[in-house]
């Protein structure tokens, strides 16, 4: 439940416009591909590996994966746009997804919503001034039992107070 | 009566591994299962009364017998874990107590339908446990209990772990399908069902996993032995996932049949603080919400139905005697606007329009006829006008809330402050683009 966050690769100053796989990723797209009869069903995977990447997931980088499994752009991004995810632009180092669903609010996410906002200056869909922290709504997380749960990059946390919530906080902003 | 058969492991150290799993008796159930014939372990899960544990029920060896044993196609075995019903946690507990069960499961599903590859999709928010599956996959390859010639038998089976990227539609089987290769989780119509025609357009079964991993120990103790576990109709134990306003919330396995009010006030300590219980969804949030006064309802199928809601994934929600239910009503409608896939006009249109009636009726602005506007929303997106039940998911809250707590809505409505007024007062999808769901859009 609370091991140690990895961050999220930082993204590129700027993503240039043809972009490339390398032979690590070329290996791994391979080894994906293998797992299914079509190619196009590789997309989801073949799009976690760059938004693992290159920490989200830019116009460039959907045209060299349609490119590389004989998709269309349009049809990339129309998956893409879907999935809630995948990130159209780039977060920052930590991705705070807070689930408002009803078990969690039950138990107290509003409390720690309105803490969050105050303490990073942000709404919902926004950055903190020193880049560290995005914060996002989401709905429920599948972990109810612990609500309120805050998913942090991979890494759950849950039977938060806004006192633990800080204590996090203060850890990942300093590491 | 509490029971402990899918959970046994839990509080062991190393649980997660094979040799533990096997110091448990784990794979004797596969073994077992590849010295029958296929048809006799389909038989077998059907002998047992199984029911699908994701949601609808249905029985599991049934569906297992509609795939044609004559089609030169390929076929394959899915794992759902995709798990996203609000409420709902027990897949996660599964996977994270004892991953090899789940895989097992899946090992001799595959074999009964004759599946020689199995993907298992898990919803993309579970990274961790996607990785444990994953390593518990290598072992069990690394020991001949999947890949070439499996345990030395005629059966080859290879297990992939799919994640999926952040959409609760993709728990419908076709959606999940769908978004299995490559494409935006969109249901398909049915029939075909994905018995005959699944993925990549071959026969396929989706089951859940918590309803796989009690496939072992049906092979290896007998259908009898499961049969006679819990009620005639709904065999076997259940994982409950109870949140909400319990003092101990978490999964319990329980016999079927348990009443609710066993579950909440024994199991659970009852409610916190000391106050009521006012109300509670018995099966995960798109079962209708029953009021405190059904507490002694048996948690089976067949009784809670009866009692106007459904056993659904055990996704138990408690309610206090505190909560608003207008505003539970409306947090639910955020959940299922924001989710429905948009493919069908009922559900795209009707889950969002429900959701701005609620929000008006609690931001004191409701209007006379709204609770009318709301009863025929949830009579024309539900009951099959929809592609997948998506529809009556988000209809079942809204009439049973109206049912039992209909007062409520209509002291809102008495008590509105602002002027009636025939335009929307709050801009439709204000804070939700309905295919625009990453960070970058609404």
């Amino acid at each position: 439940m609370s091991g140690p966050a990895a961050p999220v690769a930082s993204p590129p100053a700027g993503q240039p416009a043809g972009l490339a796989f390398d032979a690590a990723m070329e290996s791994e797209i391979a080894a994906i591909l293998a797992r299914y009869p079509r190619p196009g069903a590789g997309l989801l995977p073949v799009l976690w590996l760059c938004q693992r990447r290159w920490g989200w997931i830019s116009p460039a980088a959907m045209s060299a994966v349609a490119a590389r499994l004989g998709l269309a752009p349009a049809f990339v991004e129309g998956v893409v746009s879907f999935y809630t995810m995948f990130q159209r632009r780039p977060p920052g180092r930590f991705l705070l997804q807070v689930c408002t669903t009803l078990s969690c609010q039950l138990c107290g996410t509003g409390e720690l919503v309105a803490h969050l906002k105050r303490r990073l200056g942000v709404d919902f869909g926004g950055t903190s001034a020193d880049g560290a922290f995005t914060l996002v709504e989401v709905q429920c997380l599948g972990a109810c039992g612990e609500g309120p749960v805050i998913q942090v990059n991979d890494d759950y946390y849950g039977d938060l107070t806004v006192e633990r919530l800080d204590a996090i906080l203060d850890r990942l902003a300093a590491s | 009566m509490s029971a402990s058969i899918l959970l046994a492991a839990r509080g062991l150290a190393g649980s997660r591994s094979l040799a533990n799993y096997r110091s448990r008796g784990g794979y004797r159930g596969l073994a077992k299962a590849l010295a029958m014939e296929p048809a006799a372990v389909v038989a077998e899960v059907r002998a047992s009364g199984l029911r699908g544990r994701g949601g609808a029920g249905f029985p599991a060896g049934v569906k297992w017998g509609f795939v044609p044993t004559d089609s030169p196609k390929a076929r394959y075995l899915i794992c759902n874990a995709d798990e996203s019903e609000p409420g709902t946690f027990k897949d996660r507990e599964l996977i994270l107590v004892d991953p090899h069960m789940v895989l097992e499961g899946i090992a001799i599903a595959a074999y009964a339908i004759g599946a020689r590859t199995a993907y298992l999709y898990i919803r993309g928010e579970f990274v961790r446990e996607a990785a444990i599956l994953d390593e518990a996959i290598a072992e069990a390859r690394g020991a001949g209990l999947l890949g070439r010639r499996v345990l030395g038998r005629d059966f080859d089976l290879e297990i992939h772990v799919h994640r999926g990227a952040g959409a609760y539609i993709c728990g419908e089987e076709t959606a999940l399908i769908e978004s299995l290769e490559g494409k935006r989780g969109l249901p398909r119509l049915k029939p075909p069902f994905p018995a005959v025609v699944g993925l990549f357009g071959c026969p396929t079964v989706v089951n859940n996993v918590e309803t796989l991993a009690c496939v072992p120990h049906i092979i290896v103790r007998g259908s009898a032995w499961f049969a006679a576990i819990g009620t005639q109709r709904s065999t076997g134990t259940k994982l409950f996932c109870v949140s909400g306003h319990v003092r101990r919330p978490g999964v319990y396995e329980e016999v079927m049949g348990i009443s609710f009010r066993e579950l909440i006030e024994e199991r659970c300590g009852g409610i916190r603080g000391g106050r009521a219980l006012k109300a509670f969804i018995p099966g995960g949030s798109s079962a209708p919400v029953l009021p405190a006064a059904k507490i002694d309802t048996p948690a089976d199928f067949e009784s809670v139905a009866a009692a106007g809601s459904m056993l659904g994934s055990g996704g138990v929600i408690v309610m206090d005697e505190t909560v608003d239910m207008v505003w539970a009503l409306e947090n639910l409608l955020t959940f299922y606007a924001h989710e429905s896939c948009g493919q069908c006009t009922p559900c795209r249109e009707g889950s969002d329009w429900a959701l701005d009636v609620v929000r008006r009726i609690r931001r004191g602005h409701g209007r006379p006829h709204d609770l009318e506007t709301l009863r025929r929303i949830a009579r024309y997106a539900s009951q099959g006008m929809t592609i997948c039940p998506l529809g009556d998911a988000f209809c079942g809250p809204i009439a049973s809330f109206l049912e039992h707590f209909g007062q409520e809505f209509e002291a809102a409505i008495a008590g509105a402050t602002a002027p009636p007024t025939l335009l929307p007062v709050l801009p439709l999808r204000s804070d939700r683009g309905l295919f625009d769901h990453g960070a970058g859009g609404a």
